[in-house]
Order: structure tokens, then C-alpha cells, then sequence
């Protein structure tokens, strides 16, 4: 079974920067960074209008689906893919094979800033993320629930 | 696999419905889905064919309230109950934290039942998971109807483990929230328990 993902404040807000950092460098709409599992990790840009949570879910399908049929035609994973539609385009990167890296774009950039731009943050993305692991394997890094109570636990459902 | 973010102090959790084609998977959701408060769900997405069957997943996310300052959230999956839908079953289990088996109560559908159950289990083991480990909970549901085989006999067929089970009529809600309930638990028992 894999280890739980475990976000910590400071690695949080380096993803946080580096995702910031793509959508200006790329000039994109939107950016996205999803677990493969479904979690939304973080996002950036012109958030407002979306529903974060079903993309992130979506997104994890659909990378799942495609590694699927990787697999089936002697393939590791797509890495990389591009959706394009009339208005607005999505282009999607497995980093680490953990996490995705999402970029919604339109017209006013092009695809190849687009993947220009994704490659740095995918690299950058890559370090933290193996950083975090290492971190989140370390002894002393127990669950912080290993303190909650079945009170706790109970009061959640006495509505 | 949750998720616990100690920066936004979330923590997210998979749930995922299992069971045979037709035996409510999607009602269950539904059925939470018009129930709960407009502020503490999303949307519930449905990839289903043209005649309403689940093609690949039906997805809803659930807030259930903090512990110890952390927003506990749910996501609740569905997987296609259809057996040639093989492959995208397994999928959907990838970094589950929770199960629910659904089974139909109606007498013709026990090999039905048995036949997914044994599904889950070999699917969940070729994601590192153990069926007799994960939390689990078994609903059986279609009480109502006319053919349903005793609560005693589907226990014998599918509750070896006995994990904790509930009489279900997914349509109007009977048993629903305490299935719910119970695999929310039994996945927050499981954390504090730590890796």
C-alpha cells in the first residue's frame, strides 16, 4: 500500500508558489495540482468558476483510465496529454507518478510556452514531492490522530 | 490513502460503494446527495450511459464537520457494478480509505453477490489492500421487495468478517446514513491507528 500523502506548511507553500509561478510563466488560465487518488493539492489562477473538487476527481480518472490503457498496449503511463477545445484547452502532467499537474489555457498563449513552462514546474514539483515523502517517513512523524478520542469521533455524526 | 494537509488542517478520506449491477450503489449516493445541506456537499457526478448505468464512477464530496481543528471531508465513489467493467473497478480503488459492499437482497442475485464480493477481494489485493484489513462495512439492501432472502442467510454468504451490516432501502433513505456513519467511523478509527 502506498504511504499517506502528508502536507506540511512549508512545502505547501512552495507548491503553492510554483504553481502560481506557471500560471504567469505560461500565462494560463488555471493551474492545478492533483493527487493521483483524486485530492485537490493546490490551485492557482482564475479558480473562481470552477468546481475544484469535481476536476480534481475527474482528473484523477481520467489519468487513471489512460494509465490503464498504457498498460494494455505494453506502455508504462502517458505522461503527458492535451485536450484541446474551441475556447479553452487543458494539457495534463504526471509529476513523480504521484501527483498531476493541470493547466487550463486559451488563446492568449500557445502550446509550446505552455509545455516549455510545465517542464520547469514539473521539475521543481518533482524535488518537494520527494522531499515531502522523505519527510513524511521519518520517525517521530506520527498521525496527528493518533490523539483523537472516540468522543471525537462521535460528535462528527450528533447532528 | 486520505490526505491530511496540516497547512489548509484538512483531512480528506475515499470511500468507495462496491457491489453487484443494480443493486443500488448510485441510489445510495443519490440518496445522501438530496439529503445533506447545500453548504457541506459538492456535486455529484455521474459517468453513466444513456440508460442511467454506471459507466465509470459516480463521485460525491461530503464535509463532515472538524476534529481537533481539521475539516474532515469524504469522497464517495461509486465503481460500475456491470461485470465486463473490470478494469475501471479497479481503478476506482486505487487509494481507497473505506468500503461499502452492496448487495442485493433479492434471492436471484446471490451468485450476483457473491460473485462481486469475491471481485472486490481479488481486486483490492492487487492494490496492496487486504479485504479482511481495510474498513469495511456490508449494506444489504431492497429489503422491501417480496423475494428478499433473510438477513441470516446473506450474513452466512457475505459477512465472514463480520464487519458491522445494515438492513437497507436505498430509495427512501432506510439505512442509508447509518451505513455512512458507520464506514466514516470505522476510517477515522483506522487513522488514529496511524500507517
Amino acid at each position: 500500500m502506498a504511504t499517506q500523502l502528508v502536507m506540511y506548511e512549508e512545502e505547501f507553500s512552495k507548491i503553492n508558489a510554483v504553481c502560481d509561478r506557471l500560471t504567469k510563466d505560461a500565462n494560463a488560465k488555471v493551474v492545478f495540482l492533483v493527487d493521483k487518488n483524486g485530492q485537490l493539492i493546490s490551485a492557482a489562477g482564475q479558480t473562481q468558476n470552477i468546481d475544484t473538487t469535481s476536476l480534481a476527481s475527474l482528473t484523477a480518472g481520467n489519468v487513471a483510465a489512460m494509465g490503464g490503457l498504457a498498460k494494455l498496449i505494453g506502455e508504462n503511463e502517458f505522461p503527458n496529454q492535451f485536450h484541446e477545445g474551441a475556447r479553452d484547452s487543458l494539457y495534463m502532467t504526471i509529476v513523480g507518478s504521484r501527483v498531476v499537474l493541470v493547466v487550463i489555457f486559451d488563446n492568449r498563449t500557445s502550446l509550446g510556452l505552455v509545455r516549455l513552462r510545465i517542464k520547469k514546474a514539473s521539475d521543481e514539483l518533482s524535488k518537494i514531492f520527494d522531499a515531502l515523502l522523505k519527510k513524511t517517513e521519518s520517525p517521530g512523524m506520527g498521525s496527528p490522530f493518533a490523539e483523537i478520542s472516540d468522543d471525537d469521533i462521535d460528535n462528527l455524526f450528533s447532528e | 490513502m486520505s490526505f491530511i494537509n496540516y497547512s489548509s488542517r484538512e483531512i480528506n478520506c475515499k470511500i468507495v460503494y462496491y457491489g453487484p449491477g443494480l443493486c443500488g450503489k448510485t441510489t445510495n449516493l443519490q440518496y445522501i446527495y438530496n439529503k445533506t445541506n447545500p453548504e457541506t456537499k459538492g456535486k455529484l457526478i455521474s459517468l453513466s450511459t444513456e440508460t442511467d448505468r454506471t459507466l465509470f464512477f459516480d463521485f460525491l464530496p461530503l464535509s463532515l464537520g472538524e476534529i481537533r481543528g481539521f475539516k474532515t471531508r469524504f469522497h464517495l465513489y461509486t465503481v460500475p457494478g456491470q461485470v465486463f467493467y473490470d478494469a475501471s473497478r479497479k481503478l476506482i480503488l486505487k487509494g481507497v480509505d473505506g468500503v461499502v459492499f452492496v448487495a442485493d437482497s433479492q434471492m436471484e442475485r446471490m451468485e450476483a453477490n457473491i460473485e462481486s464480493l469475491d471481485n472486490l477481494r481479488t481486486n483490492l489485493a492487487e492494490q496492496g489492500y487486504d479485504l479482511n484489513k481495510v474498513p469495511f462495512v456490508v449494506q444489504y439492501n431492497k429489503r422491501d421487495l417480496p423475494n428478499a432472502v433473510s438477513v441470516d442467510e446473506l450474513h452466512k454468504a457475505l459477512n465472514h468478517r463480520n464487519v458491522p451490516e445494515f438492513q437497507a432501502v436505498a430509495p427512501t433513505g432506510v439505512g442509508v446514513f447509518d451505513t455512512l456513519k458507520m464506514v466514516a467511523k470505522l476510517v477515522l478509527t483506522e487513522l488514529r491507528k496511524g500507517q
